[in-house]
């Protein structure tokens, strides 16, 4: 997710935030006719994180409902990303110089601080369709396609949803199938895993004959998803949804931009390398959700458990608990709780002395984490039927040590930094 | 609390295997379930969102719906 020409961003985010609250309210008033059987969702959110990333994201979605209840759905998403991001190498007592991702320059790390490449800068297009169609009284049938364009990223996606309501509509089980396949073109190209980053110097001529270019070429992957669930009618107050989901991901899985420091007995780097994690991923996991309706509000409660054979085990509480303040607006807490194991071939560095392995990551969000969002939203109907609302939250990562040794110099260094955002949301319906 | 939660548990379990004789509503019964805000993907804006933040930042993702794969998130 890289990119070295600055493009035409801030025109494509103004023209979309534009789009998403300027002109349509009136125009759905004036063209009532042929807008009637619309609805349309919008929102644009800040994602920031300190010293970080930041990301702006805009989304337009448009749900028409038909005659025969058959809904059609088109979503727009457009984001942009700028932004540090950490490389993976651990911190040193000095200046640690790296090489850009496309290997024509470097950047310098200060002493003491956790290696970030600040050449984040990506534009992502998204657009998504479907169309659920009920037949047969108690089945719905539905179908989706999606595209997604960034500068090193194509991904094209298509997946259907089966579903049969049994016992007065009480329970509904339904069966899901996505296909995706996903391209990338690193930016400088494919790392040859596990080989050495090298720093480009003054003289450009000079690099193309030091070996510099053992990065070259694209890969892809694809990922296979079955979803399986059951929703549920407890009372006239109470819902419950359980879902199975396997996933399988076969192909290029790494992370081209991401390293691992190798280091001496003290602690010190002496080279670094590109990481390489397995080509084929199978995840299981299971998930649980209940709404239940207050007498004003509602309380909506999810717990997520999720396993693969990467050996990376993750458990995720999310709740929300709406109290409508009137009848035409409402505030909702929000908390969000996540916790993760390392996968197995994660490690922070390698060491100088030991073999090298087959896979290594030292990528902390494959590492052991917990995390936790909080936040608040405010919600209002207007006098003409539209509603508007905002979210304020809060998200923090706490990478933990997995049980690995900090030798010499790593001792005193933090290897397990925190990652603090801010989220910011303003949603418009109409 | 913890035995209402356990007969709950039981009760659903049974539903699946023999037929929701004791849960459930009748179709006059559902106005609480009717409101948008009980839809289990209400607000679905904000859940993909958070997804997006989420599939990013953390090695899980999916769950409620596809895990799917992309974008190349750093």
């Amino acid at each position: 997710m890289q990119l070295n020409h600055k493009g035409s961003i801030a025109t494509a985010l103004a023209g979309a935030t534009c789009a998403l609250l300027g002109q349509s309210p009136a125009h759905a008033d004036t063209d009532s006719s042929v807008l009637k059987d619309w609805k349309f969702d919008t929102a644009i959110l800040y994602y920031g994180e300190t010293d970080r990333v930041s990301l702006a994201e805009s989304v337009i979605s448009a749900t028409k409902t038909n005659n025969d209840d058959s809904i059609f759905n088109v979503k727009l998403v457009l984001d942009t990303l700028t932004g540090a991001s950490a490389n993976g190498a651990v911190p040193q007592p000095a200046v640690q110089t790296f090489s850009r991702p496309s290997g024509k320059d470097s950047y310098q790390v200060a002493a003491g601080e956790t290696p970030l490449d600040d050449t984040f800068r990506d534009t992502r297009v998204q657009v998504a369709s479907s169309w659920m169609q009920p037949f047969a009284e108690t089945w719905r049938g539905t179908a989706g396609i999606n595209v997604s364009r960034e500068y090193d990223y194509m991904s094209l996606g298509v997946n259907g949803l089966l579903e049969k309501d049994l016992f007065q509509r009480n329970t509904t089980l339904s069966a899901g199938l996505s296909y995706q396949f996903d391209s990338i073109d690193p930016v400088g190209g494919k790392p040859t895993p596990l080989s050495s980053m090298l720093i480009p110097s003054d003289n450009s001529d000079a690099d193309e004959d030091t070996g510099q270019y053992s990065k070259n070429g694209s890969d892809n992957k694809t990922t296979m998803d079955l979803l399986f669930g059951v929703t549920q009618v407890i009372n006239r107050r109470m819902l419950m949804q359980f879902n199975y989901g396997l996933s399988v991901v076969d192909g290029y899985t790494t992370d081209p931009y991401k390293v691992l420091s190798v280091i001496d007995a003290n602690g010190v780097t002496q080279d670094i390398i590109y990481e390489n994690r397995p080509d084929t991923r199978t995840r299981h996991s299971f998930f649980w959700q209940t709404k239940y309706a207050l007498d004003s509000g509602v309380a909506d409660v999810s717990y997520r458990f999720a396993t693969d054979d990467w050996d990376i085990n993750s458990h995720t509480i999310d709740s929300r608990l709406r109290f409508n303040l009137s009848d035409r607006s409402y505030i909702q807490p929000h908390f969000r709780y996540y916790q993760q194991s390392a996968a197995d071939f994660y490690q922070p560095f390698v060491n100088q002395s030991a073999p090298l392995p087959m896979y290594a990551s030292a990528d902390y969000r494959v590492g052991e984490m917990t995390a936790y969002t909080v936040g608040l939203k405010y919600g209002r109907e207007l006098d003409n039927g539209h509603e508007w609302a905002v979210r304020a939250e809060y998200y923090q990562q706490d990478p933990k040590n997995a049980g690995f040794d900090q030798p010499g110099v790593l001792a005193d260094l933090d290897l397990y930094p925190s990652v603090k955002a801010v989220i910011l949301q303003f949603n418009y319906h109409f | 609390m913890k035995r209402k939660a356990l007969y709950v548990s039981v009760l659903i379990a049974l539903s699946q295997l023999g037929g929701c004789a004791s849960l459930g509503v009748q179709p006059w019964e559902r106005d609480l379930l009717a409101k948008d805000e009980m839809e289990l993907g209400a607000e679905g804006i904000d859940l993909g969102l958070d997804d997006h933040i989420y599939f990013s930042k953390e090695a899980t993702s999916g769950g409620r719906s596809f895990a799917g794969g992309g974008c190349g998130c750093n």
